[in-house]
């Protein structure tokens, strides 16, 4: 009894141990990353593995050239989680809870557009842009990358809303309240969770975003850290911790979520069909 | 079921209520409205678009006559009669079944791996999520310098190890880029399949591997017959989605490297990009858009069915 025992927590330990090692071997680019932009003038020649004396010059660096992308990719970032949820929570309320003719065929269509690849929005709506003066705006970018987060939002939202028992709704009603009053008060709080989720991936996707970044934007007006970065990398590399530094800067709201939001990320995957 | 009830409550027989059920329905409608709208905007107005488009004539003065005269197939005669199409094509292909193959195999190793009792267990787990929710651009330019063939930590430690004399050129040279591309795309889509896929195992029943491990299976048996089996629904759900998000990627592509060398990289989304955008010829850039949607179309089927046999029971 005892030897089984001792055997199955010398297993525990090696499984562990292997864990580490995985982990060691996927995340060695972050590492990497991280460490090259700890190491000043490592312009040309490769990094060390270490950083024996590590600086903050590359930051420095960094924020001077990209710090204003970072503050763009933000507002953008947070403009398109405004949009998604002010689109995402009323309707999958309605189309969780209204019965309504063509529901079906709505979220139907939802899931569909989770299909349609960003360039082929992006070469259509280029030329709209054109036509509305949206190309180099804020405006123009955040409405075209709460798209990323919307679909996702809304199936999100429905699955959880849908189990919310319409009695509750009602109840408030006979007190006078009308359905959208209801809805903000007791449906939005009840929903917090999906909320959150939903907002979290938003921010994260619309973070995220490249292609409409690039192709919606002729000017340096409205530039986020992810074409900061690419055109960082375009014309020859002169200064690699820099561009690490700022790569580091750009994958910290990943990380700061990854450790503060971890069960609404893991919720989010559960849920289903994203990215 | 809620539709049937809500609509017998929503047709009351008097004149003047039905005209009050007629504006609860407006009223509920206003819900959905907002998105409805953006979404046909956002997705619905983009795919109508692409398909005219493909049609047009766009030149770079366009830009400034706003002129795109109807020019029927010039378009998609101009695109495929290009060889960068076919080429496009079949490394788009090459990319998708190769990332597919490595993320699913090596995430579904890491589930099954996970899914055994020890300590850290979820702590690993959970920050191995990291690769996946760094911005894909950001994890390219990263990669970029790794596999660079002069000064990229890869060939130092191929070096070191005794792997490789002289370095290989990940980037620079066209009979390896794509494959450092795949490389580099199953880094990061690893993380997904491999929590999604842990999810599917943790909802099998553990009496079937009792009851497998009392008719003498082994572990690969147990996999074979148990694991594998009930986990199908999950499995499809992963590859039908990282096939539509693979065959439209573009961010890690342009960055990793630019589609070159030699264009060895160039998949239908990056054509579509340098078609549209580089050469500002948007009308063939809508071609290749059209076919690439047109794939995505094909598995997109597939995944509605999955996905409503999926939601059939319970929720």
């Amino acid at each position: 009894m005892n030897r089984t025992e001792g055997r199955a927590r010398v297993r525990r330990t090696w499984n562990t141990v292997a864990a580490l090692l995985i982990l060691a071997v996927m995340l060695f680019p972050v590492y990497w990353m991280i460490s090259t932009a700890l190491q000043p003038h490592t312009s040309i020649a490769s990094a060390d593995l270490i950083p024996t004396s590590p600086s903050f010059d590359n930051f420095r660096n960094a924020l001077d050239s990209q710090g204003g992308s970072l503050v763009t990719s933000l507002i953008v970032a947070l403009g398109a989680v405004v949009v998604c949820l002010a689109l995402a929570a009323p309707a999958a309320y309605g189309l969780a809870q209204f019965g309504l003719r063509g529901g079906r065929a709505i979220v139907f269509g939802t899931l569909i557009t989770q299909m349609v690849p960003g360039i082929v929005v992006a070469n259509a709506l280029y030329s709209a842009y054109a036509e509305l003066n949206l190309v180099n705006s804020y405006l123009g970018l955040i409405l075209a990358d709460a798209s990323l987060g919307l679909p996702f939002a809304i199936v999100l939202l429905r699955a959880f809303m849908v189990s919310i028992p319409s009695e509750v709704v009602e109840a408030a009603m006979v007190d006078g309240a009308n359905r959208f009053t209801a809805f903000v008060r007791i449906v939005l709080p009840m929903s917090r969770n999906a909320l959150i989720t939903s907002g979290l991936f938003a921010f994260l996707f619309a973070w995220a975003d490249f292609i409409f970044a690039l192709t919606l934007n002729t000017t340096d007006d409205v530039k986020p850290v992810t074409l900061g970065i690419y055109q960082f990398i375009g014309a020859h590399v002169s200064d690699w911790g820099a561009v690490m530094a700022t790569a580091v800067l750009s994958a910290i709201p990943a990380a700061i979520l990854l450790v503060v939001a971890q069960k609404y990320i893991a919720a989010g995957i559960a849920g289903g069909s994203i990215k | 079921m809620t539709t049937a009830t809500q609509e017998k409550k929503a047709a009351p027989p008097t004149g003047s209520s039905r005209r009050g059920a007629g504006r609860r329905r407006l009223y509920q409608w206003l819900f959905v409205a907002p998105a409805l709208v953006y979404m046909l905007a956002f997705f619905g107005y983009p795919l109508v678009r692409n398909v005219l488009m493909s049609f047009q004539e766009f030149t770079p003065r366009t830009y400034f006559t706003g002129e795109s005269p109807f020019n029927g197939l010039e378009n998609w005669r101009g695109v495929f009669e290009n060889d960068l199409f076919g080429d496009a094509l079949w490394q788009t292909i090459l990319f998708t079944i190769g990332s597919l193959v490595g993320q699913f195999t090596i995430g579904l190793g890491l589930a099954v791996f996970f899914s055994r009792r020890f300590h850290l267990s979820a702590f690993v787990r959970a920050i191995l999520l990291l690769p996946w929710l760094v911005p894909m651009v950001v994890s390219a330019v990263v990669w970029r310098r790794i596999m660079d063939e002069d000064h990229g930590v890869l060939n130092s430690f191929l070096e070191t190890v005794g792997l490789s004399s002289d370095g290989v050129a990940w980037l620079s040279s066209p009979s390896v880029a794509l494959l450092s591309a795949i490389l580099v795309n199953i880094w990061i889509g690893i993380p997904f399949n491999m929590v999604i896929l842990y999810g599917g195992l943790q909802e099998i029943p553990r009496e079937l591997y009792e009851a497998a491990s009392l008719d003498g299976a082994g572990p690969w048996r147990t996999f074979r017959s148990v694991t594998l089996p009930m986990l199908r629904p999950v499995v499809t759900v992963v590859l039908v989605l990282g096939f539509m998000s693979t065959i439209k990627i573009l961010d890690l592509i342009l960055a990793l490297t630019g589609g070159g060398p030699a264009d060895s990289t160039q998949t239908l989304g990056t054509l579509t990009y340098q078609l549209s955008f580089l050469q500002l010829d948007f009308g063939q850039g809508a071609v290749v858009g059209n076919v690439l949607i047109l794939i995505s179309a094909v598995f997109a089927v597939l995944y509605l069915r999955v996905n409503r046999a999926d939601h059939q029971p319970g929720k």
